[in-house]
């Protein structure tokens, strides 16, 4: 009786799952993001991770650039093409001949997202800030090209009035130098450059406060072509036009909707469903898809960073520069990329990119030459690996990271007969263990702040705080310090090759490859340029759909 | 009864005195700080940073400090997220933690005691073999396997579904749901046949059917309240485990939860963040336990008089 009646029961069951399968399946999802955002000139982008602020002054970040870069502009903005600067708030300026003063005139129209008129007094205030000991700012050495920057960041000197920037009046901003700086200007189109609005960073809280209110939605004023929307922790920061921006007519774009997303994965399915119109990276399997199956999605682009290694040179028996070369000449750089990282990267045997702001790097003895690695080896004393120790090759926990990590050892041992062991850990031991020079050999990224040779070539210096090897060469510290006080381009590049000859004949570092963006994209949105920052200045940007 | 409530809320304090504790002096004892970055800073402005967040006086001191401060509510300041306070980050990621967990455990519950019943009525059949094989792949499936395999199928090949996102667009709630959920659904399959497979051969059972009540109505008057008894003992852990083990299908279907905030917080040395997410989850997990302990006293009769 109860088997019966149990049977006649699960029929209505089971109709009931299939009718609610049914339904999910027929429910609409409606238009995806991508289309819903082509008609209404809404751009969806996946931003890395969650941005810590939006602070101009305190935050040091790739996803921080993205959103600050819609929020704020500095005095002058980038050619979404070149990265030369064009005119921001400043309409023009003129630069002395020795390269140590400029005078910046403000536009008479320039206002911030509530109306106020942005003033030269304005930009002084936020260097004071950006400077202030208090605030802490990581990215103040950007201004230290400004006289006294350096000696007011540090305390040494308590009033601001000494350090060489005045406004003239409210529209004239005269700045005075340290030292002729050539990249100059590319450093005001540094987000830690931006102007902040005085009275809101007052309303909120002190000058040289970290982390007040001031820059949530609502508290927000900017002067950039976009205004602060929303902000949900996690999940999306949404930035709409700014009617009161400058150059209003030429933004097309209605608003930005930034994504951060930590995982590779995810943001890849979202652009495959259409809730993307572009992603920050591509997971490096899914490249060799992607370019046979949809290269019109797929974009690979040369970047301004370079991926190394670090050689611990105190010590034994990587103090012997012999056993570094040894080192760097086994590694077939080539092949790392055709097999392991699959991005298009371009093999490096210097540590400056190629063509940094028309920068090339000397021919270096470096290339993939086992013999020439094997002799250099044998000379140092381990013939053929014999004798030399088990090094540990430290890096951060990462897929990417280890499988180069064991190409490489692979090739060392191959090559020249050698063992190292892979060590990894997160990412905060990997850098207090670097810092410490408590490691052999470690992997290590390297991003250029400026289109410049200099933002790779002063990481080196023997006091530099990033150098992490303890290599010291004092003609590289002498060579690094001229150039920084030479207005001539073509001479001062000359210099930076001098340096760099050093740094590849000494061998403190293995560069490997430079790196390259990968990133998925529509094709609906358009004047989106490679660059070697990858910056894509927001106002030019608009959407359309073939 | 409250005399056991009141006893077990009493023990539960030392157990969280010592989790503060521990993990106060563990965090600050993991290699690399709060403030390490991939460019190094000038000594001037890590003791600035270091001055402002207290982390320049002495370890003990910090750490009555900070019980002082717990005292009274405040958990300081995130150190990843110089703008927002530790207390702000939760309060915006657990009530969607505790969404998803609660549609997980719903789901959890309904397969599982559903399949477990079915399944224990009538044992060694394929009505039996069917469900607990499928409740065996439930447990060997992790939820980064099975995740992204039903975005695969329900979002990109069917376009059922969305592939991420919480309360965006309709439906983004079903599939981390359900990839949270199908693990304890099956740990709870197996444990209501288990438990209604002892109850059904008790002799009130063939009493009641003795006396010609229908299958149905023996499983679900008679069997049920002594058969789900393993699946309470199972749910305060169970629901503990939903909370914390949020955290990959909060990755895999970008949910702004509270599990990636925890984990980012011991990726970034975020010392606040981490005793904040700390503290409170062990004070769900303690609190779980003895709700399901209570539970477990009122459903059997006999634990009551052995009290």
């Amino acid at each position: 009786m109860g088997a019966v009646i149990n049977r006649k029961r699960r029929i209505p069951i089971s109709v009931g799952i299939i009718l609610i399968v049914f339904t999910l399946g027929g429910c609409d999802l409606g238009p995806t993001n991508v289309e819903q955002g082509n008609r209404e000139q809404i751009l969806h982008l996946g931003n890395g991770t969650e941005p810590q602020d939006l602070d101009p002054h305190i935050v040091t970040g790739v996803t921080e650039h993205n959103i600050i870069s819609a929020l704020l502009e500095g005095l002058v903005g980038e050619n979404p093409e070149t990265l030369e600067p064009v005119p921001g708030m400043a309409e023009y300026w003129i630069v002395s001949a020795d390269g140590r003063a400029y005078t910046f005139f403000i536009r008479e129209t320039v206002k911030w997202s509530n109306g106020d008129p942005v003033t030269a007094q304005d930009f002084v205030w936020s260097w004071q800030r950006m400077l202030s000991p208090a605030l802490a700012a990581e990215y103040a050495y950007q201004l230290y090209p400004i006289k006294n920057a350096r000696a007011f960041n540090k305390g040494d000197l308590l009033n601001f009035s000494e350090v060489g920037v005045k406004a003239v009046d409210s529209k004239i901003l005269e700045i005075e130098l340290e030292y002729p700086t050539p990249y100059f200007l590319s450093l005001l189109a540094h987000y830690s450059t931006f102007p902040v609005h005085p009275p809101t960073i007052l309303k909120f809280g002190d000058m040289d406060e970290r982390g007040s209110a001031w820059t949530r939605p609502g508290n927000f004023v900017g002067n950039g072509p976009f205004k602060l929307k929303s902000w949900r922790l996690n999940y999306i920061i949404e930035v709409d036009k700014n009617p009161h921006y400058w150059d209003a007519g030429t933004v097309k774009l209605a608003g930005i909707r930034f994504y951060p997303i930590d995982n590779i994965q995810t943001e890849e399915r979202m652009f495959r469903t259409g809730a993307l119109h572009a992603t920050s990276t591509t997971p490096s399997e899914k490249i060799a898809v992607y370019q046979s199956k949809a290269p019109h999605l797929i974009s690979i682009s040369p970047y301004l960073g370079t991926y190394f290694y670090r050689f611990n040179v105190t010590r034994p028996p990587l103090d012997d520069p012999r056993v570094r070369l040894a080192l760097s000449l086994a590694v077939d750089r080539q092949a790392i990329i055709d097999s392991v990282t699959k991005g298009g990267q371009i093999p490096a045997y210097s540590f400056t990119p190629p063509n940094t702001q028309g920068y090339f790097p000397p021919e270096s003895p470096v290339s993939y030459d086992l013999e020439y690695g094997r002799v250099l080896l044998a000379e140092a004393g381990f013939g053929g690996g014999e004798g030399f120790p088990v090094l540990e090759l430290l890096y951060n926990t990462s897929d990417g990271h280890r499988r180069i990590a064991e190409a490489i050892q692979q090739m060392w041992k191959k090559g020249l007969g050698i063992d190292v062991r892979l060590v990894n850990t997160d990412w905060k031991v990997y850098l207090s263990r670097t810092n410490q020079l408590d490691y052999d050999i470690s992997r290590a990224g390297w991003i250029g702040d400026y289109p410049d040779p200099n933002t790779f070539l002063d990481m080196m210096l023997s006091d530099g705080g990033n150098n992490r090897t303890g290599w010291r060469n004092n003609d590289y510290d002498e060579l690094i310090e001229r150039a920084a006080s030479l207005a001539d381009q073509k001479e001062r590049y000359q210099t930076f090759e001098q340096a760099e000859m050093i740094l590849d004949r000494e061998a403190p570092l293995l560069p490997i490859y430079t790196y390259t963006r990968v990133a998925l994209r529509d094709p609906s949105v358009k004047n989106w340029f490679p660059n070697i920052l990858d910056h894509h200045p927001y106002k030019y940007v608009y959407l359309q759909s073939d | 009864m409250s005399k056991i409530i009141l006893a077990r809320i009493l023990q539960g304090i030392p157990v969280l005195l010592i989790v503060v504790t521990a993990t106060f002096f563990l965090v600050r004892a993991a290699p690399g700080g709060p403030f390490d970055a991939e460019r190094s800073l000038p000594a001037e402005v890590v003791k600035n940073l270091e001055k402002r967040y207290n982390l320049d006086a002495p370890v003990l001191d910090q750490y009555v400090d900070y019980l002082g401060n717990l005292v009274r509510g405040d958990f300081g300041p995130s150190f990843r997220y110089p703008n927002r306070s530790v207390t702000e980050l939760i309060a915006t990621g657990v009530p969607i933690t505790f969404e998803l967990a609660f549609y997980a455990a719903v789901i959890a519950l309904l397969i599982g005691v559903a399949s477990g019943v079915i399944a224990s009525v009538r044992p060694n059949s394929l009505q039996d073999y069917l469900p607990m094989s499928l409740a065996m792949t439930g447990i060997c499936l992790p939820a980064f396997l099975l995740g992204p395999m039903l975005v695969l199928i329900f979002g990109i090949w069917l376009e059922w579904l969305p592939v991420s996102g919480w309360g965006y667009s309709p439906g983004d709630k079903i599939l981390p749901s359900v990839t949270l959920g199908s693990a304890y659904a099956a740990y709870i399959a197996r444990l209501t046949r288990a438990g209604m497979l002892e109850v059904l051969l008790q002799d009130f059972i063939r009493t009641a059917r003795a006396k010609g009540l229908s299958m149905p109505g023996v499983v679900f008057r008679h069997a049920l309240r002594g058969g789900l008894a393993p699946v309470v003992a199972f749910s305060g852990p169970a629901v503990a485990g939903l909370l914390t083990g949020s955290f990959v299908v909060e990755t895999i279907f970008q949910i702004p939860g509270l599990g990636r905030f925890y984990v980012q917080a011991a990726f970034n040395r975020d010392y606040t963040m981490i005793m904040g997410t700390t503290i409170l989850l062990s004070c769900l997990i303690v609190m779980l336990n003895i709700v399901a302990d209570i539970f477990a006293v009122w459903m059997n009769p006999r634990l009551r008089q052995a009290k």
